[in-house]
């Protein structure tokens, strides 16, 4: 109607169950602190989350090419959140190449937000992109907003006297600040971390803070976005949540277990990707008396582990798989000598070098086999980030009550990720019992104790309890080198006993889902989430489905085996070319399948849900 | 504890009823006694004692030891021993090793611990052969040596082990003798009492593989000819007749004959704890000079360098003084935290 003024609509907020955003970027536009920022403010509202960062294995590649992109997501939600989502709602693309790496996993209509002056003709080069996206047409799917991020959040900053470059490096948070209006999310949490980081140039604390206001106010000003959503926060077990990372949450494990044990917690360790964030977090916490020695490679940071728990500490190293091969010797020497140990094995990609930053499953047999001569250990794995925190507690408390090395298998996905964590209370934290043997009388190294078979820890120091320990052969109770026939067997078979033993001291699984029926999904590790969430759907669908999910994966629970019986199928789904497939073939004679994903990416949970169609219909599609 | 109250050993309390099982004629046989009268002597609880050992036949060394002992894997007791030492650093941690232990397949660990000055003794037996494995060359023996391994003659050129150790910036290094039984037990006693990492080698004969190793050295005619006994404080003078000495010319070592109005006070006066490497390189790079004695005793004892299980102790008690002991449940809620009700 000519000449007259109207009052723009109100725009639309709309209550949403959940949401996936991605954020991706140059690896040099900060997309790992905007995806981190992002999650810790939807945790702090309530929403149950998981999150998967993405970034390449070159700290800088050449900028604004293909394998320079660095991602991370978040998938949020009102209702319980098992994985990090297999399609995203809303991406945030800070250049071309990003937009071209990550396009396919935005849902269609899904919202896309471009810097617009990311797109010219250089950028587009680096990227080999020949015709813009934004002009060909490739985009009408999606809910397009280019923006111009970087001369809004130059014109934000004009005052702050910083230069251009400076400047530019906050259009992450003007990007931020966006997608806080979208989702209706206060800005408190990150205008408290952005005060904690540059407390002390105030000059950069203005200019994040100017960035992530200026964004938050281009959404309110510019009627871009004609709707917000809301996620109304989950309902969670009641009690004290944190966001954790499963490094985070195996470094908390193992300063719990060392005082719950009330025994020093040494280190050893080599950085390697992605393991070295547990280092970089126990090396802060000396006001524990934690040691943290970075060792001059991988064997000296297991052996000095070793060397430490001889004396009476809780020694531990962690690392990924090609640390994990070159500390395969001096783990027989800790299964010789009979020392409590535990290795964390942060599994990547490989064979070799391989995919550093990816995901894989692929050690489980390196883990379970890959030593010299019969030499089995106790493995076990967290499944989510929360549960690193538990898995280490467990490892620690088998190590130190069966004097033996343990491994932990976690990887890229868990160690990475994220998720709400409830803390628990440090009073309901299990005591972890630890005996030093102190009296000289008739003291024999390798006496057992009758129930576990553990020999007794007799550290240096201790008077009258001199004596040699070795990788040799030795004497069972004496301790002495012994080369005679049936001895080695003896102590072969009773090293592998000890371990056998810890069968008896471990929950029998139950299944997750229905205790019997159509199908039996066995799995491990980071594939919990995936798993849980398929399962869900098509139990929901009326399937009859059992989810195992293996914390031990030596020895395996003592009744795997009968619960197995109780389904038609089973199937396992892993990251590599089917190894806990092969192990459960072997030991209980049953025909199981495999579903197997070796892309350095976890499974979607509509990979999980075609298969388990597939095997309940027999549709082989 | 008050010295009052510790028992007086003898060497046979450092024995083990274990059966020695070196080859007959062996030089670990005179270390191992060496070991364990000096062990005897210092004073210190036997419990305190950790031998460590990795791979080779000195290895075996910690099994006839009666002290807390651990044979370990090849060329890593350094690392062993580090973390031993770091988590208790009240033990008297040595560590047992070989030419091919230490230096080949052990080489870096040794570098390392030797770098971080970890209060560690090292006594390295170099026999320039791999015994245990019966025979092959090792990263000590002469260039072109014929050994099982290399019929034709070796084609590597051998490590000093001394300048290696000096090079790594190790804060004290000697050498010692299988055979010269008191100047072993001296030079033991003297890396007993320095704080910080000491690494010594003894030169050990071989009788199987590599017999004669060090002939010209232990010969009782030649030795006072082929060996300067380094003493601090004293001029570096040598010879059946004490008639030979190293003097300084320029920025390098020359011997020189006490003669022609040379006198004593020409000669080059030793410096144990002079605090330039280079001097010590001087010393340790004689050995493979024509007409130059090899040195033996203390080339370098340089005191006073922090020690590294110390660092690390010290900063947690700096940590400790100043936030206090650490608290679990404090440290679970770092953070941001938020609460969920029922």
């Amino acid at each position: 109607m000519p000449g007259t003024v109207e009052a723009p609509p109100k725009r639309k907020r709309e209550v949403i169950d959940k949401a996936v955003i991605r954020f991706c970027g140059d690896s040099g536009d900060g997309m790992q602190i905007t995806g981190s920022q992002f999650t810790n403010t939807v945790a702090l509202y309530g929403n149950d989350l998981a999150t998967f960062p993405d970034y390449p294995a070159e700290i800088r590649a050449p900028a604004g090419t293909l394998p320079g992109v660095s991602g991370f997501q978040v998938h949020f939600a009102s209702s319980d959140v098992y994985t990090p989502g297999d399609s995203v709602d809303a991406l945030v693309a800070m250049n071309p190449a990003a937009l071209k790496m990550n396009l396919s996993d935005l849902r269609k209509s899904g919202i896309l937000i471009v810097n617009l002056d990311s797109f010219k003709e250089n950028d587009l080069r680096k990227a080999q992109i020949k015709v813009s996206p934004l002009e060909d047409h490739s985009l009408d799917g999606y809910r397009l907003f280019a923006v111009e991020l970087t001369k809004l959040t130059r014109a934000a900053l004009k005052d702050t006297g910083l230069d251009a470059k400076s400047m530019d490096r906050c259009k992450n948070f003007f990007a931020l600040g966006m997608c806080y209006w979208l989702y209706n999310r206060p800005m408190d949490s990150t205008l408290r971390w952005i005060e904690d980081k540059f407390g002390k140039k105030p000059q950069l604390a203005q200019a994040n803070r100017l960035a992530l206001q200026a964004g938050y106010s281009y959404c309110e000003a510019t009627e871009a976005f004609q709707v917000s959503y809301e996620i109304p926060p989950a309902k969670l077990t009641p009690g004290v949540y944190r966001n954790i990372s499963g490094n985070t949450a195996l470094a908390m494990g193992f300063v719990a277990a060392s005082q719950k044990a009330n025994i020093p917690l040494f280190l050893g360790s080599y950085p390697i990707t992605p393991a070295s964030d547990i280092l970089h977090e126990l090396s802060m916490y000396k006001d524990f008396g934690v040691i943290t020695f970075q060792a001059e490679d991988e064997i000296a940071a297991v052996t000095s582990a070793i060397g430490a728990a001889y004396t009476g500490a809780l020694g531990i190293t962690t690392t990924s798989g090609p640390g994990m091969a070159l500390k395969t010797e001096a783990i027989g020497l800790a299964i010789a000598v009979e020392l409590p140990l535990v290795v964390c094995d942060i599994q990547r990609g490989g064979p070799s070098t391989g995919l550093p930053t990816k995901t894989e499953q692929a050690d489980l047999l390196q883990a379970l086999f890959g030593r010299n001569s019969e030499a089995p250990v106790p493995v076990l794995a967290a499944s989510t980030p929360g549960d690193c925190f538990w898995i280490a507690l467990e490892a620690s408390r088998i190590a130190l009550k069966y004097m033996v090395p343990v491994i932990v298998l976690s990887d890229g996905y868990l160690a990475n990720g994220a998720e709400p964590w409830r803390i628990p209370e440090v009073a309901d934290l299990p005591d972890i019992p630890v005996l030093f043997e102190t009296n000289p009388d008739d003291f024999q190294p390798y006496r057992r104790n009758p129930e576990t078979l553990a020999r007794p820890w007799a550290i240096p120091g201790t008077p009258g309890l001199e004596h040699r320990l070795g990788g040799l052969e030795k004497q069972d109770v004496t301790g002495n080198v012994n080369y005679e026939p049936l001895n080695h067997e003896h102590m072969v078979k009773t090293r592998a006993a000890k371990v056998e033993a810890v069968a008896q001291d471990i929950p029998e699984v139950v299944p997750e889902g229905d205790a019997e029926g159509d199908l039996a999904i066995v799995a491990w590790g980071s594939t919990h989430g995936s798993i849980t969430a398929a399962v869900n759907a098509q139990r929901a669908r009326g399937r009859k489905i059992g989810h195992i999910h293996l914390r031990y994966l030596n020895p395996l629970s003592r009744n795997l085996g009968a619960v197995l019986k109780r389904y038609k199928k089973v199937l396992v789904p892993e990251m590599n070319m089917g190894q806990l497939l092969m192990v459960l073939r072997a030991k209980y004679l049953i025909d199981a399948r495999g579903l197997n994903k070796i892309q350095g990416k976890p499974f979607k949970q509509e990979e999980i849900e075609n298969k388990i169609k597939e095997m309940i219909s027999g549709d082989s599609r | 504890m008050t010295t009052a109250t510790l028992p007086v050993y003898t060497k046979k309390d450092f024995q083990t009823d274990q059966e020695v099982r070196w080859c007959p004629g062996c030089g670990d046989y005179a270390i191992l006694s060496a070991v364990q009268q000096v062990f005897a002597e210092l004073q210190i609880p036997r419990e305190k004692f950790v031998v460590v050992s990795g791979i080779g036949c000195s290895s075996r060394f910690p099994y006839y030891m009666n002290t807390f002992g651990f044979h370990t894997i090849h060329g890593r007791a350094p690392a062993i021993a580090t973390g031993i030492k770091v988590t208790r650093p009240d033990l008297e941690v040595w560590v047992a090793t070989g030419d091919g232990d230490s230096l080949s397949i052990g080489g870096n660990h040794t570098i390392h611990m030797l770098r971080r000055n970890v209060g560690i003794k090292v006594l390295m037996f170099n026999n320039r052969i791999y015994g245990l494995t019966k025979g092959q060359y090792s990263p000590t023996s002469e260039l072109g040596k014929k050994t099982k391994s290399t019929p034709f003659g070796t084609t590597d050129r051998p490590f000093n082990p001394i300048s290696l150790a000096i090079g790594s910036e190790a804060t004290f290094v000697a050498r010692s003798v299988d055979v010269f039984q008191s100047h072993l037990k001296d030079t033991l006693k003297k890396a007993a009492a320095h704080k910080g990492s000491a690494y010594v080698e003894i030169l050990q004969n071989c009788n199987i593989f590599n017999d004669g190793a060090w002939e010209n050295l232990t010969e009782k005619d030649a030795r006072s000819e082929h060996i300067v006994q380094l003493e601090h404080g004293k001029p570096l003078i040598f010879g059946k007749n004490r008639d030979k000495g190293i003097r300084m010319n320029g920025l390098d070592l020359e011997v020189v004959t006490l003669s022609n109005g040379i006198t004593e006070k020409d000669i080059l006066v030793h410096d144990e704890k002079f605090p330039r490497a280079a001097y010590a390189f001087l010393l340790a790079h004689m050995e493979h000079r024509e007409n130059f004695p090899t040195p033996i005793g203390v080339l370098r004892a340089w005191e006073n360098q922090p020690r590294y299980e110390d660092l690390i102790a010290n900063q947690i008690h700096e940590v400790q003084a100043k936030c206090g002991k650490g608290d679990l449940a404090k440290l679970l809620r770092t953070g941001d935290t938020w609460e969920v009700r029922a």
